[in-house]
């Protein structure tokens, strides 16, 4: 039941307007931060403010939305933002991959194959990939603009270094179309080369840091690596659990306090289809 | 006279500058490698530095003295592209020729600050990423300007930890862990490392204890010699400018009052404040 006390998907058409300026921009130059008047939304930050304004701001009456929170659609997060669209938009949802139209995703891209069809968007906390290496916001703009990123190559140098690998697994820069550096929000590394050559168009919105950015469909999505430390898309060398499947990403799960352990796929749609079909 | 060189634009030598560079358009080894004409900067309506000309010539130490407040960090600055001049011109000679680094665009601007160009700076803690480590440090010039194998960006980042008189068994370790003198000299290895042509060291010996900074200027001593190195010396320490320069610049109120070679300037001064300056040292 829709609550006729809000605007279709609560935010307001003026807003819903200005964030799509952003979207379109954010498309027109693939990987580049567009900045945004992100609104005050009724959720805490980090709990995904910025994907909820620019998924309220690409939803259509017609939209049928599955939201996900690092792969499964019964957590907290996936719940109350699902319920919150339900409640203000009055939109279909489903659980099912193949059936969304719009995702709106946190921590993860679903292992089923997106189509041109569908637009993924996701949650992200801090959209720019050099924060930690460069404090200052001037200054990273302007490696942006002058597409100076030694520095972005100086991070993976310091994870070999200190580990001997690149160890960082999870919010793995890339390339976007041979020009933008990008922070690809908290995704394990395992779902890196899903982003590239994707039918779906990918958006993604930052509440707090009030940025969004975007992949369009078809776009070259590179991870930065050393010539002799190629990038690996990492995960647990084990299979699930409940379907078994060997090529999907995997939650550990412990289970009582004497050690015991599973691995479960972390796409819940994706391990409850295979189960059902029997695999 | 300035009028018609800054329409000339860069690559095309004034004719004072006698046989040697007025010759061709583009001069052989044997011309300036730094050319300064002019190089004026205000902040409001007091003055930076006013009127500074000089060439720097390959292999060449120049220094630059003066009290605090005479304007070195500034024509510094101006010389280095990190402050923009008001008037004048700094034309380099880089690989493909002479250009005016006032003039030219931010990226080849950057681009050059990152490989033709080195600044040390006083503190370290300005020239060093305080939170990565020894090797990454080194490493940044070569990551910056396309080298994309660990192993080999590694493998020169050691060489150089050695060549600054560091433990290569240090690589890894964060410069917050190093001394003074040892940050000092990995600020100057991180600089080093891409085989620059010109240095800009502003004050590279200050806050550091005297037999710190003896081992110090021996080593960049050693280095511009090896490297054919020029430099621009920032200091108010007229020993470090007699051991490492070769020409002298005198600067009070934004303003060159005396030039000259530098045991020449330092041993028969002829300007008022240069004379207070040199009989200001203190002798133990």
């Amino acid at each position: 039941m829709t609550d006729q006390a809000y605007n279709f998907a609560y935010l307001d058409e003026d807003t819903k307007r200005m964030i799509r300026r952003a979207i379109l921009k954010a498309i027109a130059v693939p990987g580049y931060q567009v900045p945004f008047a992100s609104r005050e939304m009724p959720m805490p930050y980090g709990w995904g403010t910025g994907g909820v304004q620019v998924t309220a701001a690409t939803l259509l009456p017609t939209d049928r939305l599955k939201v996900i929170d690092q792969g499964a659609d019964d957590t907290t997060n996936a719940v109350s933002i699902r319920k919150f669209f339900q409640r203000t938009a009055g939109v279909a949802t489903t659980e099912r991959t193949a059936e969304a139209t719009l995702i709106q995703t946190r921590h993860r891209i679903p292992e089923t194959p997106l189509t041109e069809e569908q637009i993924l968007v996701y949650q992200v906390p801090i959209p720019e990939p050099m924060r930690f290496l460069e404090p200052r916001e001037t200054e990273t703009r302007r490696i942006h603009a002058l597409a100076d990123y030694g520095l972005m190559q100086v991070r993976l140098y310091e994870d070999i270094a200190r580990h001997g690998e690149i160890a960082t697994s999870y919010a793995y820069p890339v390339e976007v179309a041979c020009r933008y550096v990008m922070d690809p929000s908290p995704i394990p590394k395992f779902d890196n080369p899903k982003m590239n050559d994707c039918p779906a168009i990918q958006l993604f919105g930052a509440g707090r840091e009030q940025r969004i950015y975007a992949v369009p469909p078809y776009t070259r999505v590179v991870s930065l690596d050393f010539d002799d430390h190629p990038f690996r898309a990492s995960k647990a060398s084990h299979d699930c659990a409940i379907c078994g499947a060997s090529d999907s990403y995997l939650d550990e799960v412990i289970t009582d306090d004497a050690g015991g352990r599973m691995f479960v796929c972390s796409d819940t749609d994706y391990c409850a289809a295979r189960a059902e079909r029997g695999e | 006279m300035m009028a018609m060189l800054a329409e000339a634009g860069p690559g095309i030598s004034g004719e004072e500058e006698g046989p040697i560079s007025s010759s061709s358009k583009y001069p052989g080894p044997d011309a300036p490698l730094l050319r300064v004409r002019q190089i004026t900067k205000r902040y409001g309506a007091r003055i930076g530095c006013a009127d500074v000309s000089f060439d720097l010539w390959p292999g060449e130490v120049m220094g630059i003295v003066g009290e605090s407040g005479s304007g070195k960090s500034t024509l510094l600055g101006c010389l280095s592209g990190q402050l923009r001049p008001d008037q004048g011109e700094v034309v380099f000679r880089t690989r493909t020729g002479p250009v005016d680094t006032v003039r030219m665009s931010e990226p080849d601007r950057r681009l050059l600050a990152r490989t033709d160009w080195a600044f040390v700076h006083q503190n370290p803690r300005d020239g060093l990423r305080m939170g990565v480590s020894a090797g990454g440090n080194v490493g940044e010039r070569l990551m910056a300007t396309g080298a994309r194998h660990y192993g080999r960006i590694r493998g020169s980042a050691g060489e150089w930890l050695e060549r600054v008189e560091i433990d290569r068994g240090r690589i890894d370790d964060r410069p917050s862990q190093f001394s003074g003198g040892m940050q000092q000299r990995l600020q100057i290895a991180r600089n080093l490392v891409s085989g620059p042509k010109l240095a800009f060291m502003d004050e590279p010996t200050g806050g550091l204890d005297v037999s710190v900074q003896a081992r110090l200027l021996d080593l960049l001593r050693g280095l511009v010699r090896d490297m054919g190195l020029s430099a621009v010396l920032v200091t108010h320490d007229l020993a470090v400018v007699r051991l490492l320069a070769d020409r002298l610049m005198v600067m009070k109120d934004g303003h060159v009052i005396e030039t000259g070679l530098t045991d020449q300037v330092l041993d028969d001064p002829q300007h008022g404040y240069t004379q207070l300056l040199v009989s200001s040292v203190l002798q133990v």
